[in-house]
């Protein structure tokens, strides 16, 4: 994680004129590093999908630098900048596979681009088809799979061409929780077995704290806050950051000042056998302060805010205990009241 | 009954059989020349708009203005009014092969705005994610735009057809030939109405043959509707 593979310079991005314009992005510094999982988060409207589509220049900056390995890519040619595309993959929500092709012409058409001869790409699409897990729906069109076999089928498209970063916008905002926990794991895998870099733009904030390494917050067109995600999830130090982190933007300096825990659930056994679970096993009682979470098949996801007691040993005890369990993880929430 | 059927056929029968085959010969071959005018013209009215592909303002003004004049030009009167253009390419103003620059010239602009239309049904997204893919301007057109357009664009050509064989009928009445021209001469002038009613049928079942096949096609191709 040495080099970084991204570096957005001063990135400003003003669409219209006049008194009409809209400054979706303003004075954007990031640099995203080879081989990491780096998030970019913020509210529907905050200029994620303008950043990341800067970022292989289907959106032009309107001014800043966007260097892709110490390149400039604002400055190449048409032709220098469709081959510099070939290492800079995507990935959407809508999927956006060609509904006439099947799942292996779909992989196929990436490589077709590039003039790779026919048998060649049919081998690369099998085996990209079985990295993705849909070795049996190789004759499948798209109207005949379901919304994560589509992305799988995308994720395998992108990665056609061997790039080196994947960018994702909102890849699984159309999906169910599991499946997002699906997509998540593959691309997850990807990064680890690939090596390729990868972005994921979301709103929702369990995607950043599935996967991600690090992660920046964008708030009405400029970085509020950047760095580790255990660090912004431990200590948000922005409104902002605290909106997305907490359950329902749960204000914390508003919170009793015993010990308050975030919880957050990613498919789990639900939640309240936790609370009695506490309460019957360590006979600690836990105060929900505020939560987020749904069921979904008997599984958890979101996030809950714990009060609690007061004595340091037994909440000590009590996040070890919740600690402990399956797919769920656990931050104290520092220094509120 | 039967027997006067079987008179009118001896009478008729090969002049309703040549119509027929002129009727044919002048829609298919119009269509195929004004689909290789229009279909280029359609796809660069697309791509040059401000939002399209490759955005040139000018071409995209200058295209959209001929396909707009070409098509607010009455058949009858263009027809008419290109007779020594006819005469120089193919040699006669008249009969099948006189019909066709006419009925070309009439067709290319209709045929490249329901090209045109086609495209536009094609999903952004599917051309962006090619775009991002590092796919050129013509690969778009070739490999995300005409065969994502296909179901919509083979349901376009059953309408070219079916408006193009209209024009043949008003051809005819000025010596192309064909069944228009059968109506004419004598449905209208000599009054037989038989003549007329049965060249109206011929037409009637040519278009439900048309539409038909064309739609069964544009439903076979399509892999969204499975
Ligand atoms: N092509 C465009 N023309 C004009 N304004 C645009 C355009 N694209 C985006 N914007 C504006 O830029 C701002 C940022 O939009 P963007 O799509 O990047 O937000 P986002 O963070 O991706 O939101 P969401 O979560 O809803 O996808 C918004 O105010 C939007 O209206
Ligand atoms: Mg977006």
């Amino acid at each position: 994680m040495a080099e970084p593979i991204i570096q957005i310079q001063h990135l400003n991005k003003t669409f219209g004129e006049g008194p009409t314009a809209v400054h979706a992005l303003d004075d954007i510094n990031l640099e995203i590093m080879a081989g990491e999982i780096f998030g970019i988060i913020g509210l529907s409207g905050a200029g994620k999908s303008t950043l990341v589509r800067c970022m292989n220049l289907l959106e032009r900056p309107t001014a800043g630098t966007v260097l892709f390995n110490g390149q400039d890519i604002t400055k190449l040619k048409t032709r220098e900048l469709r081959e510099a595309r070939h290492a800079i993959s995507m990935i959407f929500q809508s999927f956006n596979l060609l509904m006439q092709r099947t799942a292996l012409d779909n992989i196929c058409f990436p490589l077709e681009l590039i003039g790779v001869k026919r048998a060649e790409a049919v081998k690369k699409a099998r085996e990209l088809l079985k990295i993705v897990g849909l070795e049996d729906k190789e004759k499948a069109y798209p109207a005949q799979m379901s919304g994560g076999q589509k992305q799988r089928v995308a994720i395998a498209r992108a990665l056609a061409t061997d790039p080196k970063v994947l960018l994702c916008d909102e890849a699984t905002s159309a999906l169910d929780p599991n499946t997002t926990l699906s997509i998540l794991a593959l691309l997850q895998e990807l990064n680890q077995k690939l090596g390729v870099t990868v972005v994921v733009i979301t709103h929702q904030m369990n995607v950043i704290e599935e996967i991600c390494h690090r992660v920046a917050i964008l708030d009405g067109g400029v970085v509020a806050e950047q760095g580790a995600v255990a660090d912004i999830f431990a200590d948000p130090k922005t409104d902002i950051g605290r909106q997305l982190v907490y359950p329902n933007g749960v204000r914390i300096d508003k919170l009793p000042p015993a010990h308050v825990i975030r919880v957050a659930f990613n498919g789990g056994s639900s939640y309240e056998p936790l609370i009695a679970s506490l309460a019957i096993d360590l006979g600690i009682k836990a105060n929900i302060l505020g939560a987020d979470t749904r069921n979904i098949d008997g599984k958890a996801f979101g996030t809950m805010l714990l009060g609690l007691p007061e004595s340091q040993a037994e909440a000590a005890r009590a996040i070890e205990y919740i600690r402990s369990q399956p797919n769920v993880t656990v931050e104290e929430v520092p220094d509120h009241g | 009954m039967a027997e006067a059927i079987s008179a009118f056929w001896t009478q008729y029968g090969d002049l309703l059989l040549v119509g027929l085959r002129d009727t044919l010969v002048m829609t298919f071959v119009s269509t195929f020349f004004a689909y290789v005018i229009g279909l280029p013209l359609g796809v660069l009215v697309n791509i040059t708009q401000p939002h399209g592909i490759w955005p040139r303002k000018w071409v995209n003004r200058i295209l959209g203005w001929i396909i707009n004049v070409g098509r607010s030009l009455p058949f009858i009167i263009l027809m008419i009014a290109v007779m020594g253009f006819t005469k120089l390419l193919v040699g006669t103003k008249i009969g099948v092969r006189g019909a066709i620059p006419p009925l070309v010239i009439s067709a290319a602009p209709f045929i490249a705005r329901m090209v045109e239309t086609s495209l536009a049904e094609v999903d952004g997204g599917v051309v962006e994610a090619a775009q991002s893919m590092g796919a050129s301007v013509p690969q778009v057109v070739t490999k995300v735009y005409l065969p994502e357009a296909k179901p919509s664009l083979i349901l376009g050509a059953s309408i070219s057809l079916i408006t193009i064989l209209g024009y043949t009928a008003i051809a005819g009445a000025i010596g192309s030939g064909g069944l228009g021209d059968l109506a004419v001469r004598y449905g209208y002038q000599r009054y037989i109405p038989s003549m007329l009613w049965t060249t109206v049928i011929l037409i009637i079942v040519l278009v439900q043959i048309i539409q038909t096949v064309f739609s069964w096609l544009s439903t076979k191709v399509d892999k969204r509707l499975r």
